[in-house]
């Protein structure tokens, strides 16, 4: 072949078109045309169906900004998104460690899988299952006090706290998977020079181990983050009526108010704010390849 | 250095805590399907009601075929694509290349239920509708990017050279693509569609939005019935679907390396 560069690689897009453009084409049709309809639908004061009157407005963004209901509830859906990325971190990166640090050949890879097996199971289902436990009357309820010689009631079900753990049981193996893939690049004997030159373990820790992870610590918690703050299944099956974040108001404007212009800007302004956080995080992300 | 063990028993133990924190919560779930009290009450009386009472509801089994049919085509026509796709990517030098690679990251990275109900919104102003063909649509477009990732990690370890022979012994690009690279990438494309078969089977977020009553699959279907209240034949469905997932992953493990192993 004439083409002395690479061997195998040729260059144009033409001959790669036919291969590309059936992936692509369906991708545009069932992903960006959908979003880019979405943005366009947000300035709409209706559907443009049935031959419904439409004209085009600024009212849902403005609904957004004049009325505070919307704001405050995404800010909790931002909170929430935080303590979950928090939890995720404190619980996932020590395991994430042991696995890549103290656990060796095929215990390490059996674990590894064990872990992020579930990730990959229902997510629906998994929170389901937690409904069970932490209602009362439930598993944890009847296990504890089976255990404890006081009668104590617990019933975390409809509740903020069983909103992050559901969240943080569905998402922690995101963590431990990326801390894992920067932790286990880390030379071993770079920790060994620190211990040996008079470091003790925290600041090997501090100033070696956490830096060096530091990609898969932000590369998890974009992760987690961005669907946590989009996140309206898990309110509403563990939270009830504290359930209410920013996703489920969206998911009310679809399915129950039937607003969907006003849903897209809530949508889209999601959208917006997932994008900074995501463009935040891309430098570090593209790093940790 | 005795610290350094007892610090490796604590980190031991610390990982099979979070196991029981990860896998706890399924187990119980499995067993109060085979628990006859349907309050869950206790002590434990084992029955199979449960999973004989499924077969008696047909919404549940309508919905359940709807899935494996719609996880299916999903996975055909997703493999093929992607398979396409990433050979391409691999082969070809263009301008734009990085472009069209970055634009796989949207579908992975938007939360579903911004995909969701913009296809909903777009789907709807087409005339496309609600429906199993929307639902298919969305499936494919999800599952897409996972596949070509997946069989262009794969094609990073095959030797462009190997085309290079088979084409100057006088193969022809076709014979070259199914005799030469095909199975190498094999493996790939295989763990490329089991991944597609999850991604779809397990869909919750987007087939909620595109779905309607009767044209619906069991995710959503178990969603609606989440929200009427607890039944024990939830936990024998959602039984059924853990199993049937977590047993698909462990089998493109297989195919597919996902730690990285040194």
């Amino acid at each position: 072949m004439a083409d002395q560069l690479a061997i195998g690689s040729r260059r144009g897009l033409k001959p790669a078109l036919p291969l590309l453009l059936p992936a692509y084409l369906w991708l545009t049709v069932a992903i960006f045309l959908p979003l880019s309809a979405m943005v366009f639908f947000s300035f709409m004061t209706d559907l443009p169906l049935a031959g419904k009157e439409w004209t085009f407005t600024l009212g849902n963004y403005a609904a957004f900004f004049s009325q505070s209901l919307y704001s405050t509830l995404l800010l909790s859906s931002l909170r929430l998104g935080l303590e979950v990325t928090l939890w995720c971190v404190v619980i996932g990166y020590p395991a994430a460690y042991v696995l890549a640090k103290v656990l060796k050949g095929r215990s390490r890879e059996a674990i590894f899988l064990l872990v992020i097996l579930p990730f990959w199971s229902n997510g629906l289902v998994r929170i389901f299952s937690w409904a069970m436990v932490l209602r009362e009357g439930g598993i944890l309820d009847t296990a504890l006090n089976a255990v404890l010689p006081f009668k104590i009631n617990i019933d975390l079900m409809y509740s903020y706290p069983a909103v992050i753990i559901g969240l943080v049981h569905s998402y922690v193996p995101y963590m431990v998977l990326t801390c894992y893939l920067t932790l286990q690049a880390i030379d071993d004997s770079l920790i060994e020079a620190g211990r040996s030159l008079g470091a003790s373990r925290r600041q090997v820790l501090w100033r070696v181990i956490i830096p060096l992870s530091m990609p898969g610590l932000i590369a998890g918690a974009a992760l987690i983050f961005v669907p946590v703050v989009g996140s309206f299944m898990e309110p509403r099956i563990l939270g009830g009526r504290t359930g209410t974040f920013y996703g489920t108001v969206i998911e009310d404007q679809f399915v129950a108010v039937f607003n969907w212009p006003l849903g897209a800007a809530l949508s889209f302004i999601l959208l917006a704010v997932v994008l900074i956080i995501l463009a935040l995080a891309a430098p570090v992300l593209r790093r940790a390849g | 250095m005795a610290t350094t063990r007892i610090l490796e028993w604590v980190g031991r133990f610390y990982v099979v805590l979070l196991l029981g924190f990860l896998y706890l919560p399924i187990i119980i779930m499995a067993a109060m399907s085979f628990n006859a009290s349907p309050f869950y009450q206790l002590p434990f009386e084992w029955t199979t009601d449960w999973y004989a009472s499924l077969w008696q509801n047909d919404q549940l089994i309508a919905a359940t075929w709807n899935s494996i049919e719609i996880a299916i085509i999903t996975t055909l026509i997703s493999t093929v694509l992607g398979s396409m796709a990433s050979l391409a990517l691999y082969r070809y030098e263009f301008r734009g290349k990085k472009v069209l690679q970055a634009l796989l990251f949207p579908p992975i990275a938007i939360p579903w239920l911004i995909t969701g109900t913009a296809m909903l919104i777009f789907f709807f102003g087409v005339g496309i509708g609600r429906g199993l063909v929307a639902i298919l649509l969305g499936h494919v477009a999800l599952a897409l990017p996972y596949v070509i990732v997946v069989v262009s990690a794969r094609l990073q370890t095959f030797a462009p050279e190997l085309e290079e022979a088979a084409r100057s012994l006088g193969a022809n690009q076709w014979q070259v693509t199914m005799r030469v690279t095909l199975p190498w990438i094999m493996p790939g494309v295989i763990a490329g569609g089991l991944f597609a078969f999850a991604v779809s089977f397990d869909q919750f977020v987007v087939s909620y939005f595109l779905s309607t009553p009767g044209q619906t699959t069991l995710p959503v279907e178990i969603y609606a019935a989440i929200r009427k209240g607890f039944t024990p034949e939830i936990n024998a469905v959602s039984t059924i679907i853990i199993v049937v997932s977590m047993a698909l992953m462990l089998l493109t493990a297989r195919f597919f390396k996902f730690g990285g192993e040194k």
